[in-house]
């Protein structure tokens, strides 16, 4: 079976997403990150979903479970890039990514890792 | 289903006074339109020429049948130019409707029997009512297109995204905003922020005069969308009008919003870590030496 | 440009992905915005999810509609329990997991045109539609 590869970059991990998920694809992965969360030590995953043209309620649940996990390992997740047209649909359909943070490119998602600055996409900071 | 002999009748006929019944319509179609006597030959051969075809195979009461094909595409193609050159659709409509009396003459020339003739008449008269239908239906549907188009220009040029600063974008809305149109602004606007980069979008709505129910929850859509890519809004220029009606309408606009394009600017630049600070003499460019007149 | 139609069984995961690659094709044919095309393709992709976790397998039939307007309808028809509330599933909104919603609700919102017939015991059947503007 394949699996989908997962880079160490720092003390986060890189996941780059592009093929059409399958239900055991996407197990496959949450199983991999968890093991390899610890095994790093990493205190952020970074999942690229710049290649998705399409993002449904499961692709969904498993960026929020992979959050959830996470986030009991002390490490933050953050998506980057998603498309407009995905994140339209996605608020049109009414499925928030509780749990996730997410940031237009790897290179700010990286910057949000173990950070203070890091934004909850729920969130709503005003700070003036 | 059976063949009809009224019809390959008059295919027939229509073969054999083709140069004729062409001649006819010419200066029927030339005296009544400004189509030019040379365009109305080769074009009006072309039809008849089609319209033969398929009434040989008997099968012509109705023309969205496939034996009518190259006859409506003829048509079709016709239509379009017309419309595209800015022809009504009554001038266009005229090629068809204009063919009737070139061939009802025709007929009443070469057919004797009574009967005959009328059923000629009234076989060619149902089958070119379609087809003269059929022109305008084209026609209207090529001048729709042609709006569509120009709607989706203007509404381009109309709502640009303008970058104010690094990883800072605005988007100046102005004049009211339908349905259609603020689902397209705000396309653009979140395909600037992939493009540019941009932290922070600032929606400006100085210039829109109201906004209703769905334009609010456009914009609120719009802001949730920028948030799920990554990015941040900030909406600006609220007319206090605005603010009531957002409020009557039982809206959330659960997005900072500040008076004015220059707060959000402000508040967009603290964001993003950066102070604005007054230079040492006072804005002033260095004086040059001053150096003789002459 | 002819009227299409495709039918494709929705017996496992992979049926999935060709259901969203197979409207995606007709969506791109009929002319359908990016957004639009997205929502469409996303609603499927639900709605196959459905058949097949729910609806213990079924089918999905494509069609491509060019007559007064244009656009793509995609019915689903699965031969599980059925669903007993309806009403309640259509306001179900999301669930993040927990597998109480359909997410019939979400879909509904992506499509211009939304049908759905469900009876316990006799399956269920979504029709959705999205056109060209």
């Amino acid at each position: 079976m394949d699996s989908i590869p997962i880079l160490k970059i720092g003390n986060a991990l890189l996941v780059t997403i592009q093929v059409d998920m399958h239900d055991q694809l996407a197990n496959r992965l949450q199983e991999d990150l968890t093991t390899r969360i610890v095994q790093h030590r990493a205190r952020g995953v970074l999942i690229d979903i710049s290649a998705l043209e399409i993002v449904d309620s499961f692709i969904g649940r498993m960026l929020a479970n992979i959050a959830s996990v996470s986030r009991l390992l002390d490490a933050d997740t953050v998506v980057v890039g998603m498309r407009p047209e995905v994140a339209i649909t996605l608020v049109e359909l009414g499925l928030g990514l509780p749990g996730v943070k997410t940031a237009l490119n790897a290179e700010r998602g990286l910057a949000m890792i173990g950070g203070v600055d890091g934004r909850d996409s729920t969130d709503d900071a005003d700070d003036d | 289903m059976a063949k009809s002999t009224t019809q390959t009748a008059l295919a027939r006929l229509i073969a054999d006074g083709e140069a004729a019944i062409l001649a006819d319509w010419v200066r029927t179609m030339s005296s009544d339109t400004r189509i030019s006597a040379q365009e109305a030959q080769g074009q009006g051969k072309e039809f008849l020429h089609a319209l033969g075809k398929a009434l040989a195979t008997g099968n012509g009461s109705d023309i969205r049948a496939p034996e009518f094909n190259a006859v409506r595409d003829i048509l079709a193609g016709f239509s379009r130019s017309r419309a595209l050159q800015g022809f009504s659709p009554s001038e266009t409509a005229i090629f068809v409707f204009s063919l009737k009396q070139a061939l009802f003459e025709r007929v009443r020339a070469t057919t004797g029997d009574i009967q005959q003739m009328a059923d000629s008449v009234w076989t060619l008269s149902l089958l070119l009512d379609q087809l003269g239908l059929y022109t305008v239906e084209t026609f209207q549907k090529t001048r729709e297109e042609l709006i569509e188009r120009q709607r989706e220009e203007i509404e381009e040029l109309s709502t640009p995204v303008v970058k104010l600063w690094e990883g800072i974008v605005a988007l100046p809305l102005i004049g009211t905003l339908d349905s259609a149109r603020t689902q397209v602004v705000m396309q653009n606007l979140l395909e600037s922020i992939v493009q540019t980069g941009a932290e922070i979008a600032i929606i400006d709505i100085t210039g829109v005069p109201t906004v209703d129910t769905l334009t609010a929850q456009h914009l609120l859509k719009t802001v949730s969308a920028a948030r799920l890519m990554g990015a941040d809004c900030l909406i600006s220029g609220i007319r206090p009008q605005i603010a009531q009606t957002i409020v009557q309408l039982g809206v959330e606009l659960n997005v900072t919003s500040k008076a004015t394009l220059a707060d959000a600017l402000a508040l967009a630049l603290k964001r993003t870590g950066r102070s604005v600070e007054k230079s040492k003499n006072n804005g002033k460019p260095h004086e040059p030496a001053a150096e003789p007149r002459d | 440009m002819p009227t299409t139609t495709e039918t494709l069984p929705i017996k496992m995961g992979d049926d999935i992905v060709r259901v969203r690659q197979r409207v995606r094709v007709r969506a791109t044919e009929v002319g359908l915005s990016l957004v639009d095309q997205t929502k469409l393709i996303t609603a499927a992709s639900e709605l196959a999810r459905n058949a097949l976790d729910y609806g213990k397998g079924g089918q999905a039939v494509i069609e491509t509609v060019s007559e007064q307007r244009r656009g793509v309808r995609v019915t689903f028809c699965d031969n599980g329990p059925g669903i007993a509330n309806v009403e309640l599933a259509l306001s179900d909104g999301y669930s993040t997991g927990t597998g109480l919603g359909h997410g019939l609700g979400g879909a509904r919102r992506l499509v211009d045109e939304f049908h759905i017939d469900s009876k316990i015991g006799q399956g269920t059947t979504v029709t959705i539609a999205r056109w060209k503007r």
